[in-house]
C-alpha cells in the first residue's frame, strides 16, 4: 500500500497551540543539534546551559544581548510594514547602509552641535533609507516591477556605494589612509547605560515597535494596507489608492530600516566602517516572517536571536568547537521554526488509495 | 507511530548515557592553583577567517602552537570566523571574561574593538596586529611583508613570457598597496616591460569571489599570479590554467604543485613567543613592532624547482642585502603610476610613508578609490 498525502489549509489555530508547536520546533532543533555536539564529545545539556549562560548570566551578557536584538527588532519592523501588505522588502540590508550613510553625512560635516545633531542624524537615515526604498516602490506601484528584485540588487548598490564614501571622499584624513571615516563627536553619540554597550538605540528600537503597532492597528492607513494585503482588487473596488499606498509602504519600510543604520554608527560603531551590517537585512526578513508582521512578535523573535548569536559564541569559546557549529546550530533552528510555521498553518491527511480517483 | 516513540526514546537514552565529563574551560581555577611566581600565561587569539583558510588566518594559529610549547604558556583558545567592526568587541571581551591575559587580535578592523575592551580591562595585555592605535596596555605588530613580496616580484618579472602579471588583491589599504608596489618593483627591476594588473576583490576571505578575479587575470594574458587573499583560490586557477603563481600568507604549495613559484610568508611564531616571554617576565611594555625578514617574522618561502638557477641566486643574493639593510625597496628614483617621479633619487621612504602608502608605483595597472 502506497502512502499519499495531501497539504490542506488548517483553520487557524489557537495562541496556545502556535506556542506550543513553536516551542516544539525549538526542542526539536536542540534535539538534533544534540548530536552534532555529542560528535564532537561535548555534553548538550552543558553546551545549552552554557550558550543561556553567556546571553543571559550577566549584566554583561543580558546587555550584549539587547545590543544585538536592537538592529533586529528595527530591521525586522521595517520588514514586516511591507509584508502586511504582501509586499517583499529583501532590501533592509541595503537600507542600513544608506540610513548610516546619511547618519554620518551629518554627524560629520553637518557642523551641526549638540542638542540638534543626533535629531539631524536620526531624520537624515529615515529619510536616506525612505529614498534609497521608494525607488523600488515607485518601479512597483508604476509599472509593476518585482519588488524582489528591485530591493534585493539595490542591496549591493547601497553596500558598494557606502564602500565608495568610506575608500573615499569620507575617509578620515588622519587615517593613514586606513578605510574608516573620522570618529563621531560625543555629542553624535547616543548615550550609553550601565556601563555597558546597551545604547538608547535599544529604547529607540521599542519606540519604533509601539509606533508601529499604533499605526498599523489603530489608524485607517494601517488598515487598508491590510486590505490591500489580503485583496488588492477588492480594495480597489473599494476606493482605496493601491499604487500610491505601495509606493508609500515601501518608502516608510525603507525609512525605518534607516533608522536601524543610524542606531548602529550612533550608538555602537561611532563612525562607518565596512562591514558596518552582518546580514542584519536578511535576518530581518526571517523575523519578520516568524513574527507573523506582529510588533511584539518581532520584538520577541529578535530577543531569541539575539541570544541564539550572543550565546553561540560560548561553543567556540568554551569548548574551541569551530564556527560551523554556531551556524549548523542557528540553522537548525531557524529550519525547525521554519517547518513548525508550515504545520502551523497546514496539516498532512493521508490519501486512502480506495478513496475516488 | 509506536515505532517512531520508541525510536526517540531510545535515541533519548542514548543521548543521556553518552554524556562524558567535558567541562567548559575555568581557566581561573588554573591560575590559582600556579605558584604566584611561575605567571601562567593564558592568551586568547581572535581570527578574522576559519582556521582551515590555508592563509593567513591559519599561519597565526601555527604562530599560536608554536607559542604554546613554552613551558609558561597555558593551552590557549581561538575563536575563527570573528566580524570585523562593533561585533569583536563581545568575542574579545568573553576571552577577558574567561580569564585571558594576553590577547591577540589578528586583523587590522579590530582596532576599535580593542582598545574598547582594553581601556576597561587594564590588567590584560593585549596585541592588535596591523593597525596605528596603541594604549598603555595595547600593542601593536606587523610584518614588512613588502620586503619578501619585492623578491617574489624579481621571481615573477623573469618567469612570465607574456609580460603580464596579474594580482588578486583584497582591500585598497596601505598594507595591500605597499604589498603590489613592493612587488611591481621588483618585477621591474629585472624586466622594465612587464606589467602587473591589480583586480580587487573586496574580500579578505571568499574563495569564490577570488576564483572569478584570478579567471579574470588569465582571461586577459595574464601568465604569472599573486595575491593577497586569504583563501588559496588563485593558486588553484593557475594550477588549472598551466599559469605560474606565487602565493601568500603560508607555504602554500599543495594547492598548486605544478605552478607553484615561491610564496611571501608569515612567521608569527616568532613574535608570539616573543610576547608571552616579556608579559610572563614582567618586561612587557607596549610598542608598534614592525619587523622584517631580518628578524624572521616574514619570509620567502622556499622557491620551486621551477625557478631557473640563477634566478635563484639572484633573489638569494637580494634577500641577504634586504636582511643587512643595504637594499630597501622604496629607495628612490621611483615614478608613479603617470610616470611622474613620486620618490627622489637617494631618498628611503621612511615608515609614515610606507604605513600610509595610497600610490601605485610605474607599473601597476588598476586604479585606487580615492
Amino acid at each position: 500500500m502506497s502512502l499519499q498525502f495531501r497539504v490542506e489549509k488548517r483553520e487557524q489555530g489557537s495562541a496556545l497551540f502556535r506556542t506550543l508547536a513553536t516551542s516544539a520546533s525549538v526542542l526539536g532543533a536542540l534535539f538534533v543539534a544534540g548530536f552534532l555536539l555529542l560528535s564532537a564529545g561535548v555534553n548538550p545539556a552543558a553546551a545549552y546551559m552554557e550558550i543561556l549562560r553567556e546571553a543571559l548570566g550577566s549584566t554583561y551578557g543580558i546587555s550584549e544581548t539587547l545590543v544585538k536584538a536592537t538592529p533586529l527588532i528595527i530591521t525586522g519592523l521595517a520588514v514586516s510594514v511591507a509584508f502586511r501588505m504582501q509586499i517583499w522588502n529583501i532590501g533592509a540590508e541595503g537600507q542600513i547602509y544608506m540610513g548610516a550613510c546619511g547618519a554620518t553625512w551629518v554627524a560629520l560635516f553637518s557642523g551641526l552641535e549638540a542638542p540638534l545633531i543626533l535629531p539631524a542624524m536620526f531624520a537624515a537615515a529615515f529619510v536616506a533609507g525612505g529614498l534609497w526604498a521608494s525607488v523600488a516602490g515607485l518601479l512597483r506601484a508604476r509599472w509593476q516591477v518585482n519588488e524582489v528584485i528591485v530591493t534585493l540588487l539595490m542591496n549591493y548598490i547601497a553596500i558598494l556605494l557606502a564602500d565608495y564614501l568610506i575608500y573615499g571622499p569620507w575617509k578620515n584624513p588622519d587615517g593613514y589612509n586606513f578605510p574608516l571615516t573620522a570618529q563621531f563627536s560625543d555629542a553624535a553619540r547616543l548615550s550609553e547605560y550601565f556601563n555597558t554597550r546597551l545604547h538608547s538605540g535599544f529604547f529607540l528600537a521599542l519606540f519604533c515597535a509601539l509606533a508601529v503597532y499604533l499605526l498599523m492597528e489603530r489608524t485607517i492607513w494601517g488598515y487598508q494596507i491590510k486590505a490591500i494585503g489580503s485583496n488588492q482588487a477588492a480594495a480597489r473596488y473599494a476606493g482605496m489608492k493601491t499604487g500610491l499606498a505601495i509606493f508609500l509602504v515601501l518608502t516608510l519600510s525603507g525609512a525605518i530600516a534607516g533608522v536601524a543604520g543610524f542606531s548602529e554608527v550612533a550608538g555602537l560603531q561611532h563612525r562607518l566602517q565596512h562591514g558596518l551590517s552582518p546580514g542584519y537585512g536578511y535576518t530581518a526578513i526571517i523575523i519578520a516572517w516568524l513574527a507573523r508582521r506582529s510588533a511584539l512578535g518581532v520584538i520577541i523573535v529578535s530577543l531569541l536571536m539575539g541570544i541564539l548569536l550572543v550565546g553561540g559564541d560560548s561553543l567556540q569559546l568554551s569548548w574551541q568547537l569551530p564556527v560551523a557549529f554556531a551556524y549548523a546550530f542557528q540553522g537548525l533552528i531557524l529550519f525547525f521554526l521554519l517547518a513548525s510555521d508550515f504545520f502551523i498553518n497546514f496539516r498532512l491527511r493521508r490519501v486512502k488509495e480506495d478513496a475516488d480517483a | 507511530m509506536k515505532k517512531l516513540l520508541a525510536l526517540l526514546t531510545m535515541l533519548a537514552l542514548f543521548t543521556a548515557g553518552c554524556t562524558n565529563e567535558q567541562k567548559p574551560v575555568e581557566p581561573a581555577a588554573k591560575a590559582t592553583a600556579q605558584p604566584a611566581a611561575a605567571k601562567q600565561i593564558k592568551a586568547g587569539f581572535i581570527y578574522v577567517g576559519p582556521v582551515g583558510d590555508a592563509g593567513w588566518t591559519w599561519s597565526h594559529d601555527q604562530g599560536r602552537i608554536e607559542m604554546e610549547k613554552a613551558a609558561y604558556v597555558a593551552p590557549s583558545t581561538y575563536i575563527e570566523s570573528v566580524p570585523e567592526g562593533a561585533e569583536s568587541a563581545r568575542v574579545i571581551n568573553g576571552l577577558v571574561q574567561k580569564g585571558h591575559n594576553l590577547i591577540f587580535t589578528t586583523s587590522f578592523g579590530y582596532m576599535d574593538a580593542t582598545l574598547d575592551v582594553a581601556s576597561k580591562n587594564k590588567d590584560v595585555i593585549f596585541m592588535h596586529c596591523s593597525g596605528y592605535k596603541s594604549a598603555e596596555n595595547v600593542g601593536t605588530y606587523f610584518g614588512r611583508m613588502y620586503e619578501p613580496r619585492y623578491l617574489s616580484g624579481i621571481i615573477a618579472g623573469k618567469m612570465t613570457k607574456t609580460n603580464s602579471i596579474g594580482y588578486v588583491a583584497a582591500f585598497p589599504i596601505p598594507e595591500v598597496i605597499r604589498g603590489i608596489n613592493a612587488f611591481t618593483l621588483g618585477v621591474r627591476s629585472v624586466n622594465p616591460q612587464a606589467v602587473v594588473k591589480v583586480v580587487w576583490t573586496q574580500t579578505w576571505f571568499d574563495p569564490g569571489v577570488e576564483r572569478d578575479a584570478a579567471d579574470s587575470l588569465l582571461d586577459v594574458g595574464a601568465d604569472v599570479l599573486t595575491m593577497h587573499q586569504d583563501a588559496p583560490a588563485t593558486l588553484q586557477a593557475a594550477e588549472a590554467r598551466n599559469a605560474y603563481v606565487i602565493g601568500y600568507n603560508s607555504d602554500n604549495r599543495k594547492f598548486a604543485p605544478n605552478a607553484f613559484l615561491t610564496a611571501p610568508i608569515w612567521n608569527w611564531g616568532s613574535i608570539y613567543t616573543k610576547t608571552a616571554e616579556e608579559v610572563q617576565n614582567g618586561t612587557w611594555k607596549t610598542a608598534q613592532i614592525w619587523s622584517g625578514m631580518k628578524e624572521d617574522l616574514v619570509q620567502l618561502a622556499p622557491l620551486s624547482e621551477k625557478v631557473p638557477a640563477a634566478v635563484k641566486q639572484l633573489v638569494e643574493e637580494k634577500r641577504k642585502a634586504i636582511v643587512a639593510g643595504s637594499l630597501h625597496p622604496f629607495s628612490g628614483p621611483l615614478k608613479d603610476q603617470t610616470g611622474k617621479e613620486a620618490v627622489a633619487a637617494g631618498v628611503t621612504l621612511d615608515d609614515g610613508a610606507l604605513l600610509g602608502m595610497n600610490w601605485f608605483v610605474e607599473g601597476v595597472q588598476g586604479t585606487i578609490p580615492q
